[in-house]
């Protein structure tokens, strides 16, 4: 048995097969931690959804989750801990006044989560939309359980899904302004509600309380528990 | 001679059939439902956002709020995603430990569920009964954690504590006199595992009772066979799982086909139904109950037997014994790290996914390398149940949609999350 043959995991292989399968549609395939990621062009999406559903060595025959990321923030912190400091952390710090992006690709992202019962594999299903204006086609036509998952991620990030039956919002207030989830929109809201005793009947008003940070989020280069991506396997 | 118009009616959010504030807007023909519009949200939180600005073992605590009558299951799925970036496992106590409470939450969630989907349809006894069953296991919840529901019992590397020796006691009061209250502590004389012991053994007879009030009852049936049908075809597009799943005819259950922690270590059996709609679902439930009992009775035997950690000896994720920190100055400076900072998990994503008591659990983490999760999407199973709410009571009556939100095991805790 020659070398290459032993050192070929089944999900590699699983990872290898795909990539060869959606070479024409450009797609990135990822392995990591024994899970799979498909990171597909956005305009091929429907033609790589629709394959990975009606083809028999991949069924993809249930989409699990559809969730929406923010990616603007990706890396960065609120305490820099690479050099010793005579500072500190001062605890109601004021956000980071400027500082360059992490994040290179686009900002949002529409994460798919697949399953096959057919063969018992997972997959993950990633496609990025345009910052400016993010707008990607739904798959509800292709699983019909995505219609609610896709209404939370339009609530939520503001990422528009193109085919969509009926996208309206979904978990936020009637009349809310504004997408809460993403990292640009404050953790204590921009509105709070009272009941104003003059006019009999509840108000909004801008936020009255400031908000501030406890712990703060650091990344420290020295991870005691970092594994290879190669050990997770 | 008079304009004949639909009619819309609004069901709830305050309506106590409606499982908590789902707000249902429903158009009608006559009695007949022709188009249901749930309006969701009412008790959104941000659960995921407030996770993204807080160190990892803090929110665990948010996970017991989201299926706040599963708490344990929604911990798990949460410290499974982290263990899973961290590349680290429980010690193999702390997962006999976990299944075991997995299973109890999964009886008290189904007694929840039983409770209240047969008080909705015109059963009051057995809400009774189901109660009295769930304040035992809440009792089994206070003595390992201290909180009868909200229990932040699970960590990652392990659970918090080991099982308890001595089981909490009933006091002489006014209502209750000595030899009453000495009834009532015989089962609690031992440790937790003897109490919990003891309950395995009631149980199996208890779900006779609770059977023998509904699984033949004319209006039981009346109410539930042939309501709200589902075919497996379309149980799987509407994205279906656990019981919902499962009463379809999809032999489907994660603890058999994608094991985690020792699930593959134990015997038991996957109920199935045929038809697919609201009995045949209440059948697959109460199946369940059985199973959970045969594996909570594997798991005390297990455990009896092999004494150890219950988390992991690794002081950079796990703090280190109070002991310890009394003499020793790195113990003393993990314990202040832990408990300010938190620990930085690789950077990466990861989907964990479990068979929480309605469906799949699945929380889908992405870590830039921070002490704080960047983003972490909690799949809820009722979410996905509740979005066929329309499909499932189109055409039938108004009196169904009780029956369906029943059978939808539906909380909101965790579809607003």
């Amino acid at each position: 048995m020659s070398e290459e043959e032993i050192t070929i995991s089944p999900l590699q292989q699983r990872a290898d097969d795909l990539q060869e399968r959606f070479a024409e549609q450009a797609v990135d395939v990822l392995v990591a931690r024994g899970e799979i990621t498909l990171e597909v062009p956005r305009e091929h999406l429907i033609t790589v959804c629709t394959a990975l559903r009606d083809e028999p060595d991949l069924a993809y025959s249930q989409v699990m989750d559809v969730c929406g990321v923010d990616y603007s923030t990706y890396g960065e912190v609120e305490w820099e801990t690479n050099h010793a400091t005579t500072s500190g952390f001062s605890r109601a710090v004021n956000h980071n006044e400027e500082h360059e992006a992490k994040w290179l690709k686009d900002r949002f992202a529409v994460v798919y989560h697949l399953i096959s019962y057919r063969h018992n594999k997972r997959v993950r299903v990633r496609t990025f939309a345009d910052s400016e204006f993010p707008v990607v086609d739904s798959v509800v036509g292709i699983w019909n359980g995505a219609n609610w998952f896709e209404r939370e991620a339009f609530d939520l990030f503001g990422i528009l899904f193109d085919g969509h039956p009926d996208l309206r919002r979904i978990l936020t207030d009637y009349g809310f302004v504004g997408h809460p989830f993403r990292k640009d929109f404050p953790l204590i809201g921009e509105v709070e509600m009272r009941y104003d005793a003059e006019k009999k009947r509840v108000v909004y008003q801008p936020v009255t309380i400031e908000e501030r940070v406890n712990v703060p989020r650091v990344i420290r280069s020295e991870h005691l528990h970092g594994v290879d991506e190669a050990e997770t396997e | 001679m008079p304009e004949i118009r639909n009619y819309t009616l609004n069901f709830g959010p305050q309506h106590p059939a409606a499982h908590g504030v789902l707000r249902l807007v429903l158009e009608l023909d006559g009695e007949v439902v022709q188009r249901a519009d749930p309006h969701v949200g009412l008790l959104h939180r941000g659960t995921e956002k407030l996770a993204e600005s807080k160190p990892y073992n803090q929110s665990i605590g948010y996970m017991d709020r989201l299926d706040y009558v599963s708490m344990m299951c929604n911990e798990h799925g949460y410290v499974l995603a982290i263990e899973k970036l961290l590349g680290v496992q429980a010690p193999e106590r702390a997962q006999y430990i976990r299944v075991m409470f997995d299973e109890i939450t999964r009886i008290l969630n189904h007694l929840m569920w039983l409770g209240t989907h047969a008080l909705d349809i015109g059963a009051m006894t057995l809400f009774l009964y189901c109660f009295r069953e769930r304040e035992d296991l809440m009792d089994v919840y206070e003595a390992v954690s201290g909180a009868r529901m909200h229990a932040t019992y699970y960590r990652p590397g392990g659970v918090y504590r080991d099982l308890p020796d001595t089981m909490p006691q009933f006091n002489v009061s006014k209502w209750h006199n000595a030899k009453d209250v000495a009834m009532m502590n015989e089962a609690r004389s031992g440790s937790l595992l003897d109490f919990i012991e003891d309950f395995v053994h009631r149980f199996p007879s208890l779900i006779d009772e609770y059977e023998t009030l509904l699984t033949d009852n004319r209006i039981w049936k009346q109410r539930t066979v042939g309501i709200a049908a589902v075919s497996p075809e379309r149980a799987l597009q509407l994205g279906f799982t656990g019981p919902m799943l499962r009463g379809s005819g999809v032999e489907w259950d994660l603890r058999k086909k994608q094991p985690y922690e020792v699930y593959d270590k134990l015997d038991f059996d996957i109920p199935v139904g045929v038809n697919g709609d609201c009995y045949d679902r209440y059948l697959v439930r109460m199946e369940e109950f059985r199973q959970s009992n045969r594996i909570i009775q594997q798991c005390v035997d297990w455990l009896r037997a092999n004494p150890g950690p219950v988390m992991l000896e690794d002081n950079k994720i796990a703090p280190p014994h109070r002991e310890d920190m009394k003499g020793d100055m790195e113990a003393l400076i993990h314990h202040f790290k832990l408990f300010t900072e938190g620990y930085c998990v690789p950077e990466g994503e990861a989907y964990a996914a479990i068979e929480h008591p309605k469906g799949e659990f699945g929380v889908y983490m992405v870590s830039d390398g921070a002490n704080k999760p960047y983003r972490v999407k909690v799949r809820a199973p009722g979410f996905a149940h509740l979005s066929a709410m329309d499909e499932m009571v189109k055409g039938h009556m108004i009196s169904d949609v009780v029956s369906v939100i029943g059978t939808m095991d539906i909380v909101f805790g965790e579809i607003d999350r």
